[in-house]
């Protein structure tokens, strides 16, 4: 088990997240949480509003230093995964101005910059890989439309090639089925697993509970700190869901 | 007057000349950066920024120190202040910014009334367009030319930044040296455009043009092209007017802004409130008539 209690030197996880602990002022987002992720695996994070699963988005993506504790991705620091392009990431769409005059090409060339040089002026292999990634999402066609113009789903098959462009092993996507109809949602789905069977490491933030069996080789659940991480049936049993979603306002209230 | 004489006889003039490429550098250079302000959402940054330099230009020209010196660093404790007193008050944004900007303005004029020369510094309040000297013009010329060029090559990246700054972050860059960046290229930009219209109208040449230009295109590579023509266009014109009109020439080029850009709202092709309506409405006729053959093959 020298793997898992995260001292090993032979650290095969894609995130490893070791007693992270954050404070927003007062208020503590995460208490001391602990996972580990290992490639080629998709991942549902559930948790209620304000369970900390941005924050654990962020501390992930080095945009926040937790208090405490440390986060490595493929057994790197944050900030040298960050510079080697590994971590890709899929906005809210409420955290995205639509309006803005870029066209769908120009979001997924975005994924490029970190391989390009000074003035991020794209060269054959880029156009390449941004060809390829609309490929794959299947947005060849709406390539040189304003991203504003695209439908929920496609929006965020947009950013997941912009993930592909960028060839990210790493790949967050904070709340990708809100706005969502169903026939995007099993495209997306599908998606995500075609990347993790190729090997990416795919982590998910939802609380939308019913697409988690069909999305998610295992499940997170998050209430500032890690309640349970396992299978997807064993995440969605009542009694887990609970702890999560009612019961921990009574053992906080024991604590206090 | 034929039309020739009409464009050329300003043109005689040593000061119309070099009114004239001052005002075109300045609506160049201030509307390259509008478009990014606009969609970044720092209109009133802008706005603050503009303003709070005044007391760095006067400081710079009481110890002999170059103007852009003093405007980037009070370009930066502005932005620096309204920061802390967001951040660490309960006071809002907006607020903090009004009250930052307002009183950095405030002792510019309070330095102004104090130093000898006051003349030469009120004109930075309105802008003296017909009074530039060559030397004005070359340190115009210079502080464009580079603010310009490294507005530019780093366009991609400011766009990055613009659009998403978690993303610029992901991907190893720093959004926040890229935001330093721009806000100190917004302080240089003022110091381009205090001459030709002075401190107060700055901000209008920040922020019509781009907008402008937004309301004209989807795409940010042709804003980048769009709001520099519309606004160097602009500049000529509210100087050529100002010249016959015998008008005020910084108000006259922002006024000429301010009327493209109501006639772009009212009548671009893409986002204009006439167009969009004329669409809505040919939008809903075909429905109606849609409708109207459905029920009567029914």
């Amino acid at each position: 088990m020298s793997a898992a209690d995260g001292t090993g030197a032979d650290d095969t996880a894609a995130i490893r997240v070791s007693d992270v602990t954050v404070h927003y002022g007062e208020v503590l987002a995460l208490d001391r949480a602990t996972l580990s992720i290992q490639p080629g695996r998709v991942c549902g994070l559930v948790g209620m509003n304000g369970s900390g699963k941005s924050t654990l988005f962020k501390v992930i993506l080095g945009a926040l230093s937790p208090d405490s504790g440390t986060v490595s991705i493929h057994g790197r620091s944050p900030a040298v995964a960050r510079k080697a392009g590994l971590v890709g990431y899929v906005p809210q769409s409420e955290a995205v101005d639509w309006a803005f005059p870029l066209s769908v090409r120009d979001v997924v060339m975005m994924g490029r910059y970190g391989r390009m040089g000074f003035t991020r002026r794209p060269k054959r292999a880029d156009h390449d890989a941004v060809d390829r990634a609309l490929d794959r999402v299947e947005l060849t066609e709406l390539a040189d439309r304003q991203i504003g113009q695209l439908s929920g789903g496609q929006k965020k098959r947009a950013f997941v090639a912009r993930g592909i462009a960028q060839e990210a092993t790493v790949l967050l996507l904070d709340e990708p089925f809100a706005g969502v109809d169903k026939r995007s949602e099993a495209t997306i789905t599908r998606l995500l697993r075609e990347l993790a069977d190729a090997g990416s490491t795919v982590l998910v933030s939802t609380h939308d509970l019913h697409t988690l069996p069909s999305l998610a080789d295992e499940a997170i659940l998050l209430m500032r700190r890690v309640l349970m991480h396992g299978h997807p049936s064993a995440v969605l049993a009542p009694d887990a869901l609970a702890l999560a979603f009612g019961l921990d306002v009574l053992n906080r209230n024991d604590a206090a | 007057m034929n039309p020739l004489d009409f464009l050329l006889e300003p043109l005689s003039y040593d000061f119309m000349l070099r009114a004239l490429a001052t005002t075109v550098i300045a609506a160049v250079v201030c509307a390259v950066l509008s478009c990014w302000l606009v969609l970044i959402g720092w209109s009133l940054m802008g706005d603050a920024v503009s303003h709070a330099v005044l007391p760095g230009v006067v400081l710079a020209h009481i110890v002999g120190a170059p103007f852009a010196l003093g405007a980037v660093v009070f370009g930066f404790l502005a932005v620096g202040l309204i920061g802390v007193v967001r951040d660490t008050s309960r006071v809002k944004e907006d607020a903090a910014i009004g009250i930052v900007f307002t009183t950095l303005f405030a002792l510019g004029l309070v330095l102004i009334s104090v130093t000898p020369a006051q003349t030469d510094l009120n004109h930075i309040i309105f802008g003296n367009l017909l009074g530039v000297s060559w030397a004005d013009l070359l340190q115009i010329a210079i502080l464009g030319v580079v603010t310009f060029g490294i507005l530019v090559v780093k366009r991609r990246d400011f766009t990055l930044y613009a659009f998403d700054p978690t993303h610029a972050h992901a991907i190893g860059l720093n959004p926040r040296l890229l935001g330093a960046a721009l806000l100190g290229l917004l302080a240089l930009t003022a110091v381009v455009a205090l001459q030709a219209v002075g401190v107060i109208l700055v901000v209008a040449m920040l922020i019509i043009p781009g907008a402008t230009a937004y309301l004209l295109t989807n795409r940010f590579g042709r804003m980048l092209v769009i709001a520099p023509a519309i606004s160097a266009g602009c500049a000529v014109t509210g100087l050529y007017l100002s010249y016959y009109l015998d008008t005020a020439s910084g108000g006259m080029v922002v006024l000429t802004q301010g009327v493209v850009f109501a006639l772009v709202y009212l009548f671009s092709p893409s986002h204009g409130l006439i167009s969009s309506r004329v669409a809505a409405r040919r939008r809903a006729r075909a429905a109606a008539s849609a409708a109207r053959i459905e029920g009567a093959q029914v």
